[in-house]
């Protein structure tokens, strides 16, 4: 008998057996890319675990593994999670995906939610947040915050979504005001302190006086406290402990609503297949408080423009907007469809600068 | 005052048992650490270490220990024949990066070619960017004597920098999305290394074994085994014995660095399958400690190896049955060279307190 089938036959025995024993406990499972205490990205996944856990109560068993590298450990994690009785994976970084579409196929009982990827199957879901909208947010305030009409931007690594966020900032902070540059740093990292802090002090020290992060720490917040003038927001948790400055607001990753609501459908066994991508609107994306740094009447524009974003009166990409080549992207009140921007890897016009390739 | 004092004939028996009173100490002390994290020392040491080998699914986890031993093995091997000679290579990651990178860029030229050639080139290139990787800080120690310790790690970072590269530009999957990483090589018949996935066999496994028995046939049957040997007992006895120091760091650098390709190929062409961003985690390193853990003796690295392993794949499970952080888990890694270091140094000198006077 193939290892395949044995998994299987032992994953559908298991299955007979939990549930003849626990009483349909739904057991689900997390496999994080960092540690839970990185105040960002993993953090955030966590809380949503815990919100499935006061959800449920004793309904639930949640089990979770951090620190999980992409690739032969992420899918022996997840195996082990299925044979030891999941019936609800969360895996939840892009590297993920191949490892999640392989372990799904030995177990197609078990279902499976992938963060940020494109695969599907018939046991594998995918979800995104729309975090460009909360970027559009931040541009806007940046733009009209600025003193030195620069505006720094560190960067994780050159891949759709990260570009993504820094076009929408870009578009938002241009809109108003005309003189506003980004300059941008590859940290080729999502989460390191150490680097993250060099990268925003060199931003500073190139004449920016508004940081904005894709990584995870709050070590730019920190360089920009020590530098003084600076602004910057958080990223992924809401970093209030550097309220009101320098971080004026935040974009916060709250998965709890969807965790929640995915748990209900295995339970419900209403659980289907299907590709989630979802804003400000569904409560995916947080902005949090804006500070009282922020003038009121800027605070008063942001906030309509995120309940533009929210109720889908607004879309972030909104024609007229041309690629950084000069060549026209979207006309006059065109809006980006979804897959240009999935896969988005050019920048829009009046960005400076290449995308490392 | 304490005092540590060579040991002029240190107990043979305690030498070869260190490793084991090692990790006895590692278990105990682990257990300590796991009981004031509040959690059953008992059930967490047996998770980790009998779960996987002979717990309910062992059936999956065995071969899982194959996977996760190869490249070790075979990336300590080449360590030890350095280490031996007192020629430092800490740069094993970047060489391992290297090797995935040129093996996997050699092979992905063809694609979707199924020519029974594609696989062997692959291992050819992988073989060589790792060579060539470490080449460079054994051409610089050898031309202007600069610290290959120093050069070969800072290598791995610039490693690192290229395969974010190629992840996102030369080798990005061009059907990807613009989402980086390679084509999927796993998927691929012509050039995957697995041979029976099912249980954990690719080529990287029948390697490992291979540099196990050509090390020790090296080391115990070859003159060059015994320059490099001689080399790390007594290295002036050793030149007027004639031997060429400078060929000894470009065999033992260039050897290391060669397995160490191959082994970045072995795992790129089989269980990662692809070239990414964060391909590498951290078996040049890991395999530092696996070197010495297994006395930079051939079998004593491939036990050592497995052993290593199975805390890896007993510390995962540990981790979501038991709800042990992963910090925890890499703690205890960490105890067992510590202890092990520390133990050798106790067999090899004997501790003596002094009166200040004395000193």
């Amino acid at each position: 008998m193939k290892l395949t089938q044995l998994l299987t036959s032992a994953a559908v025995a298991l299955g007979l057996a939990t549930t003849a024993i626990a009483e349909d406990k739904t057991k689900v499972g997390f496999v994080y890319v960092g540690p839970v205490g990185d105040g960002g990205w993993t953090y955030e996944h966590n809380q949503g675990r815990l919100a499935v856990e006061e959800e449920f109560g004793d309904k639930v068993e949640t089990v979770f593994v951090e620190s999980v590298p992409e690739g032969p450990d992420s899918e022996r994690v997840m195996t082990q999670m299925a044979l030891n009785g999941a019936d609800l994976i969360f895996t939840t970084s892009f590297g993920y995906m191949d490892p999640t579409i392989n372990v799904a196929k030995k177990f197609p009982n078990v279902k499976f939610e992938h963060a940020t990827g494109y695969k599907t199957a018939p046991n594998v879901s995918v979800y995104s947040a729309r975090f460009y909208e909360g970027r559009a947010v931040q541009g806007h305030i940046a733009g009209k915050m600025t003193k030195s009409n620069i505006v720094g931007y560190i960067g994780s690594y050159p891949i759709p979504e990260v570009i993504r966020g820094i076009n929408s900032a870009f578009i938002h902070a241009r809109k108003v005001n005309p003189d506003v540059q980004f300059k941008i740093i590859w940290a080729y990292t999502w989460f390191d302190p150490a680097k993250e802090a060099d990268a925003a002090k060199v931003l500073i020290e190139q004449g920016a006086d508004v940081i904005l992060q894709h990584t995870d720490s709050t070590a730019p917040q920190a360089a920009a406290q020590a530098a003084g003038n600076v602004i910057t927001f958080g990223q992924a948790s809401d970093m209030s402990e550097y309220a009101p400055l320098p971080r004026v607001s935040s974009i916060i990753d709250d998965w709890a609503p969807y965790y929640i609501a995915r748990t209900k459908a295995v339970m419900d066994g209403t659980w289907e297949s299907k590709s989630t991508w979802d804003g400000i609107g569904a409560g995916m994306v947080g902005i949090g408080e804006i500070s009282s740094a922020v003038p009121a009447d800027v605070k008063a524009e942001a906030l309509a423009l995120k309940a533009a974003l929210a109720d889908g009166s607004y879309h972030a990409f909104t024609g007229p907007i041309n690629k950084q080549d000069g060549s026209a992207w979207l006309a006059e009140g065109e809006t980006a469809d979804d897959g240009t921007l999935a896969g988005m890897n050019f920048y829009v016009e009046g960005i400076t600068g290449d995308i490392p390739q | 005052m304490i005092i540590l004092e060579k040991r002029p004939e240190p107990s043979r028996l305690l030498s070869i048992s260190t490793p084991v009173f090692a990790v006895i100490v590692t278990m105990i002390a682990g257990g300590l650490l796991f009981a004031a994290l509040g959690k059953n020392p008992v059930e967490a040491i047996r998770t980790i270490f009998w779960d996987p080998l002979f717990g309910e699914y062992a059936f999956y986890y065995r071969p899982q220990l194959l996977v996760k031993g190869a490249p070790l093995v075979l990336i300590a091997i080449g360590l030890s024949l350095g280490f031996r000679a007192g020629i430092w290579n800490i740069g094993a990651e970047g060489q391992y990066i290297m090797g995935a990178i040129c093996g996997a860029a050699a092979g992905l030229a063809f694609y979707p070619s199924e020519s029974i050639l594609i696989f062997p080139l692959m291992v050819i290139a992988g073989a060589l960017g790792g060579w060539a990787w470490a080449m460079i800080p054994a051409l610089l120690k050898v031309r202007f004597g600069t610290n290959e310790i120093l050069v070969s790690l800072m290598l791995v970072y610039v490693a690192e920098q290229l395969l974010a590269s190629m992840s996102l530009g030369l080798l990005k999957n061009p059907q990807g999305f613009g989402f980086p990483g390679s084509r999927n090589i796993a998927e691929w018949n012509a050039a995957n290394s697995w041979i029976a996935q099912d249980y954990g066999m690719h080529w990287g496994v029948v390697a490992a074994l291979i540099a196990v028995i050509m090390a020790y046939v090296l080391l115990n049957r070859h003159i060059l085994g015994f320059n490099i040997r001689l080399t790390g007992e007594a290295r002036r006895a050793a030149r007027f014995a004639g031997v060429n120091p400078t060929r000894l760091i470009l065999f033992c650098l260039g050897t290391s660095g060669m397995l160490a390709g191959l082994a970045g190929l072995f795992e790129v062409s089989g269980p990662s399958g692809q070239v990414s961003i964060d391909f590498n985690v951290g078996y040049g390193f890991t395999a530092i400690i696996v070197a010495f853990l297994g006395r930079l003796h051939p079998v004593g690295i491939l036990l050592a190896g497995l052993l290593m392993a199975l805390t890896y794949i007993g510390g995962d499970i540990a981790e979501s049955q038991m709800g042990l952080p992963s910090s925890a888990i890499q703690v205890f890694q960490g105890m067992l060279l510590f202890f092990l270091l520390a133990l050798d140094l106790l067999t090899n000198f004997r501790v003596k307190f002094a009166s200040k006077g004395t000193a």
